[in-house]
Formats: structure tokens, C-alpha cells, sequence
């Protein structure tokens, strides 16, 4: 699969931090797929589709390392290349579920939530951010569960503290994505209650379609195999919430490789 | 059907090329699980390296093209990794690569006190600025390296993995052979080779260029197979292009004992390697052979 250039239709600023482009363009995509991202001469990297429609899609970025900060500088009608959509997507199960989304992770779970709406699921979202300010898509949706570190929206405190109360309201269903150290106590919890759950995990990534290895997560390959992973997966997956490659291929544990992902 | 290498037992000739998957011992063992005779680990350097920024592989209509530059955690820096392979219970190949003769001992070195099944030496990566292609198109420097880590990895046997490049691949194949190489290994990726985006106007690999590999190159490496066939001894892993057993076939015909695959991965999955092989049986069956021995170098009678 080929790139396919295409100009920015829009620029959105969510938050201090975060920006969402918009292109003009009928992706054929599913919930949590990705595409790889390419500015010519400076990088490509993966990114989650956060808005979805048949005329347009988004995706929405922290300006953080190198890569995002050369994509927030740019403006209307200048041009991006895009491969995909690559991976799996959320496997849309169950009749009443819950969303469990940090920081980020809001983004690729934002197309899941409206899916899941349309196919009428009884829905509970459960969304973490570091202050009020952070939060992304405040608003887009609604009855969303707020949980913040310093307590200037909702809950004052963990989305996982939330999380075990509402599993205990007979969710079948748990879909999550956000940092990897939240997603690995939403399944501990899951699998404490005994509720199916879906993460979606991040990894450096090279050629998106499974030849390179530059992603995997033990045996799996998060690009294809992934990115989202279920229960069944996720319990034999010992990296999960634990280690991860470098570019280089080493092994290094989970903070250390975010560490050096957030450069 | 097992199949015997180079003093070790296979399950079959079926082998993972070095570069794809290779990261990590989960991830070789489920090559192998998926119906890999030999699985291939990413070659490995003598300091940490990061490769390429992205482009780095891309698909195009008749193939896949890289520049991934050979990333390593560096030899030294690999310790679990090595410790969980070596309670595997599958055959391996270590592929080692280096910028100077020297650095190619001192990887060689060490990866044989970890006791991998094969070594290769990687002198015909297209897609770095000072390691890999340098030796392997010269039958001097090729013969160098091969004498030089030979000398130093006891009693394992040692494959040269060749480029396409090289000006006559069959006198470099018998230089390796002249210099104790146990087996070939050909080809590496075509090139390099380039791919323009015409929209934005530029290259799209970051590094602009990269290795050709995909059926687009299968010709180019059936011919490498046979002209290296009818220069040496040893046996040969035959790769480029590779996807059915039909291919496999021919490039057994063309001289090659063991078959490896790559971007054939991208094509029918990672289990690609137990259909290829299927298909290989089905056909040989068909055909009235009862033995790879009977086909291969067959192209040649």
C-alpha cells in the first residue's frame, strides 16, 4: 500500500496541548485501526483515526516529540501522506460496555463510541486526564465519567477507582486505551470480575504490515495482530505493561521505552 | 520429510531471511511454530544502532523496498534475549554484520559463545553508508571476512550471505567457499533501488534509497542460484522473490538445498512458510519426486 497525499482540510485545537487535522477524504476504516502519518524528510509515524465519517476523518496529536511538533506547525492545504488503515480495530461485542480512556488513548475510542451507539450498546465512558485542561473532547459525548490527578474535573483521582464500581453494574464488555501502566489495572480489574476487555497498545513501528518486526510484543505483532488485543491475548502477552523495543531492538521496561518515545 | 544441514536436522528447507521478524526470541519461535524449518535473527551489530527514521519499508506494485540500516541493541547489550534462546528448541541462524573485518570478528566472536545452530555473515546490505555491500562485492574482501570470523567461531558453520550487486556472484561464492564458508546465502535485497512520491516530489524512503526485494526481483535471483551452483560446493539457501511452491521449485532447480522467504510474509502471512512448503510436497508428489535432492541443481543437467 502506497501513501496517498493529502492536503489539510482543517486544523482543530482540542486543548493546550493537543491539535486534531482533518483531511477531506472516505477512509475505509474500522474503530481502532491506524495509519501511518508521513511529512516528507522528517519522519512517518502511527497514529489512531479520532474522527470518522464518509466525507472526512481526523486524527488528533500531542505536539510532544519531533514528528508532532513539525505536524502542528503546519497549515491549511499543505499536505501529509498517509498509509493504511492498518491492524485489527476494536471487535464491537457485548450489550453493555464500558470505555475506559487516559489521556490519548480519548482519540482512537472516539470512533468506537460513536459505533457503538449506532448498534444502540448500553454505553459508560470513563475518561482520565492529567487536569480539566487536558481533557480531550470535552463535551463530544455525553454522560462520560471524568476522573482527573488533581481533581478540577469529576472524580479526583484514577479512572481504575471508577472502573470497579461500574463493573459491578453487569458491563460485559471493557474497551480501553491510554497509557499501558492504566490499561494493564483495567485488565487486573476485568479479570478480577471476570468482564472481557479490549486494550489497544502502542509500539515503535516501521513498515505497519507485518514483516519488519520492529513492534512485536512477545510473539505478537502489534501492527497486525494488534493493535487492539483481547483478554484471551492480553493474559499470555508478558510484555504487556512491562517492556517494550527501542528502535534499536533492545529491551528495555515500559518507562524507560516511553521516556524515549515522548522525545 | 527432515532434512539434513550441515550436520543439523531440520523439519524442513523452509528458512525466515534475515531482517524480517527476527526480533526476539517469541517472535523467531513462532516463525518456527508456523512451519519454518530455520529461522533467521535481525543481524546483529557490534555497537547500538537505530536504523533508518521512518520510511523504512514500503510496499510498491510489484514488491517491497527498505531501508530499515540495520538496527541492533548492539551484541553486548542482547543478554535476555540470549538467555532465552539458548533453552530454545528450535535451529537458529545468527546473522552478524560489521564496518571492518575487525567488527565482524568481534561480533562472530562473541554470537558463537551463544551458541546459535548457523552463523551468516551479512556482507550485502544495500542500504547503509559503511557496513554490509563494501565486502560482499569484492571476492577479496569477501574471502577476508569469511577467513577472518571463521577462525574465531569454533565449529559453527558459517553461511555468506551474498548481494546481487556484485559484478560475478559466482567467483565471490567460490571466494567464500576458498576462504572455509560452510554455505551461500543469495541474494540480499536489489539495489538500492528508489521510490518518488510525485505528489510532494521526494523520495519516500527517509534514507532515499533501499534494497528491492518481492517477486519483482525473483528472476535476478534464480540466475544468482545458478550461477553460484555451478561454481561451488557447498549448498546454498536460495531467496529473492519467493512466495509459492512453484517458486520454490524453480529456485531449487536452480541449485538451492534450503528456500528462504521475506516479503512473502506480507503476501500470505506469517505462516507463508508452511503453505510454500506444502505446496512444494504437493508438487513434487504430483511430479513423481520422492526427494528435494532429486530437483535440486536440476536446471543444470
Amino acid at each position: 500500500m502506497k501513501h496517498i497525499m493529502l492536503p489539510i482540510k482543517k486544523i482543530q485545537k482540542e486543548t493546550d496541548r493537543h491539535v486534531t487535522v482533518f483531511f477531506e477524504y472516505n477512509l475505509d476504516f474500522k474503530p481502532g485501526q491506524f495509519v501511518m502519518l508521513w511529512h516528507p524528510r522528517v519522519d512517518e509515524k502511527p497514529f489512531t483515526i479520532s474522527y470518522h465519517s464518509e466525507k472526512e476523518f481526523a486524527i488528533t496529536i500531542e505536539a510532544k516529540g519531533k514528528f508532532t511538533k513539525s505536524v502542528v506547525k503546519l497549515k491549511k492545504g499543505d499536505k501529509l501522506g498517509v498509509r493504511g488503515p492498518f491492524g485489527n480495530g476494536f471487535k464491537i461485542k457485548g450489550e453493555k460496555v464500558c470505555v475506559v480512556a487516559g489521556g490519548c488513548g480519548m482519540a482512537p475510542v472516539s470512533p468506537l463510541i460513536e459505533e457503538l451507539v449506532k448498534q444502540k450498546k448500553e454505553i459508560i465512558v470513563i475518561q482520565g486526564a492529567r487536569n480539566k485542561g487536558s481533557l480531550l473532547f470535552n463535551g463530544r459525548f455525553d454522560n462520560v465519567k471524568i476522573c482527573t490527578d488533581d481533581g478540577t474535573s469529576g472524580h479526583k483521582g484514577f479512572v481504575t477507582e471508577v472502573l470497579s464500581d461500574v463493573l459491578n453494574d453487569g458491563i460485559d464488555t471493557v474497551y480501553t486505551c491510554g497509557p499501558e501502566i492504566m490499561m494493564k489495572k483495567v485488565f487486573e480489574i476485568c479479570e478480577e470480575k471476570k468482564v472481557d476487555c479490549q486494550a489497544s497498545l502502542e509500539r515503535y513501528m516501521r513498515c505497519g504490515f507485518g514483516i519488519c518486526g520492529a513492534c512485536v510484543c512477545g510473539k505478537e505483532r502489534v501492527c497486525v495482530d494488534g493493535p487492539v488485543f483481547d483478554s484471551k491475548k492480553l493474559r499470555k502477552m508478558e510484555d504487556f505493561g512491562k517492556g517494550a523495543l527501542l528502535k534499536s531492538g533492545k529491551e528495555v521496561d515500559l518507562s524507560e521505552y516511553f521516556s524515549w518515545r515522548c522525545k | 520429510m527432515k532434512i539434513k544441514f550441515l550436520g543439523k536436522e531440520l523439519k524442513n528447507p523452509m528458512v525466515l531471511a534475515s531482517g524480517v521478524l527476527g526480533n526476539g526470541f517469541e517472535i523467531l519461535q513462532e516463525v518456527h511454530s508456523k512451519g519454518c524449518g530455520l529461522v533467521t535473527m535481525k543481524s546483529i551489530g557490534p555497537k547500538p544502532k537505530d536504523g533508518h527514521n521512518n520510511p523504512t519499508v514500503i510496499e510498491w506494485e510489484h514488491g517491497i523496498i527498505n531501508a530499515v540500516g540495520l538496527p541492533t541493541p548492539g551484541y553486548k547489550d542482547m543478554d535476555s534475549e540470549w538467555e532465552r534462546l539458548l533453552k530454545r528448541d528450535f535451529p537458529i541462524i545468527a546473522s552478524i554484520y560489521g564496518a571492518s573485518v575487525e567488527e565482524f570478528v568481534e561480533v562472530g566472536k562473541f554470537v558463537s559463545s551463544k551458541n546459535p545452530d548457523f552463523i551468516e555473515i551479512n556482507i550485502s546490505c544495500p542500504n547503509t553508508k559503511n557496513e554490509g555491500m563494501v565486502f560482499g562485492v569484492s571476492a577479496d574482501s569477501s574471502k577476508e571476512v569469511v577467513r577472518a570470523v571463521k577462525k574465531v567461531i569454533g565449529d559453527i558453520p558459517l553461511i555468506a550471505k551474498l548481494t546481487p550487486q556484485a559484478a560475478n556472484i559466482g567467483e565471490i561464492a567460490k571466494s567464500c567457499e576458498s576462504a572455509g564458508a560452510d554455505a551461500i546465502c543469495a541474494i540480499n535485497t536489489l539495489g538500492p533501488g528508489m521510490i518518488i512520491d510525485i505528489e510532494s516530489g521526494k523520495p519516500v524512503l527517509e534514507f532515499k534509497k533501499g534494497g528491492v526485494s518481492g517477486p519483482a526481483i525473483k528472476p535476478i535471483a534464480v540466475r544468482c542460484v545458478y550461477d553460484i551452483y555451478e561454481n561451488i560446493k557447498i549448498p546454498i539457501i536460495g531467496m529473492g522473490g519467493i512466495t509459492t511452491g512453484e517458486d520454490a521449485i524453480e529456485m531449487m532447480m536452480a541449485g538451492a538445498t534450503l528456500i528462504g522467504m521475506g516479503s512473502a510474509v506480507s503476501y500470505r502471512g506469517i505462516d507463508v512458510f508452511e503453505k510454500v512448503w506444502k505446496e512444494v510436497q504437493d508438487w513434487m508428489k504430483k511430479h513423481g519426486y520422492k526427494d528435494c535432492k532429486e530437483i535440486i541443481g536440476l536446471a543444470h543437467k
